[in-house]
């Protein structure tokens, strides 16, 4: 049962959660290692740690300007709610890559944690 | 040694730039070879309390001083003053209505997560006048 967490490409996640890249579609072989999902902006910035993925509903800019102090390597939203031109723009300037998926929240980390990938509390299941 | 210092003014609900004295303020420390740990944390506590003088204050400023030993950031705001700061500091305590919450903030974790990344916090404030919250984080060289 002792499994090591899996180290993921993001190429992998958006092929595994059906997703579309929205911006630096070039990042696809970065490996992402922890993931992080909420929708309260401070929660990311209190729980979260560097170079982790985050799951997330919100689109608009603070997400990204959350993600660039919290050091978020990529952001994947939820539920098909797609950011605005500035939004994708700011990621695209802070070099974060932006993936959407149909998927609810649930069932997005639902299949990320069956890959083996996990949270950024340092828990092992 | 010398110090750096400067400068961000920010105005208030100008929720389209909010963030960016703290985006800019990492660039600083990225670019004087500070470790990433602590730029990390410089740019959470500096970039909640951003977020605060935005969601709360008319306008406010970010001042920044960066020394070997130390990097101290004051934040001062025109904005209606804190109640009562013990319960402000308190995880989940919030005053932010929902438009705010809406936006991923105001929920009652600003003040707590500026406290957990900074070595010192101290926060005065005076009711319909400003806010003042000003923290230092050590370089602590040699360790």
């Amino acid at each position: 049962m002792n499994t090591l967490p899996s180290i993921m490409l993001l190429g992998d996640i958006r092929d595994l959660l059906d997703a579309v890249v929205l911006a630096r579609g070039e990042d696809m072989g970065m490996k992402i290692e922890r993931a992080y999902c909420a929708d309260l902006m401070s929660d990311v910035l209190a729980f979260s740690i560097s170079n982790s993925l985050l799951i997330t509903g919100l689109t608009n800019t603070q997400v990204i300007r959350t993600a660039e102090v919290a050091t978020i390597k990529a952001i994947v939203f939820i539920q098909n709610k797609r950011p605005d031109i500035q939004t994708i723009s700011l990621a695209d300037e802070k070099k974060i890559p932006l993936l959407v998926t149909d998927l609810s929240m649930f069932d997005t980390c639902g299949l990320l944690f069956e890959k083996g990938l996990r949270s950024c509390s340092g828990l092992e299941f | 040694m010398g110090s750096t210092e400067g400068v961000f003014f920010l105005t208030g609900k100008d929720f389209k730039n909010a963030g960016s004295a703290s985006s800019s303020l990492k660039g600083i420390l990225e670019g004087m070879g500070i470790p990433p740990a602590i730029i990390r944390r410089v740019a959470i506590a500096s970039f909640e309390a951003e977020m605060n003088t935005i969601i709360y204050a008319v306008a406010g400023m970010i001042n920044y001083c960066i020394t070997p030993e130390m990097i101290t950031i004051r934040i001062q705001d025109m904005g209606p003053g804190i109640e009562d700061i013990e319960l402000a500091m308190k995880e989940g305590y919030s005053t932010a209505p929902d438009y705010i919450r809406e936006m991923g903030f105001g929920s009652g974790m600003g003040l707590p997560n500026i406290k957990r990344n900074a070595d010192t916090l101290t926060v005065n404030s005076i009711i319909g006048e400003g806010t003042t919250v000003e923290f230092i984080i050590n370089l602590a060289p040699g360790e």
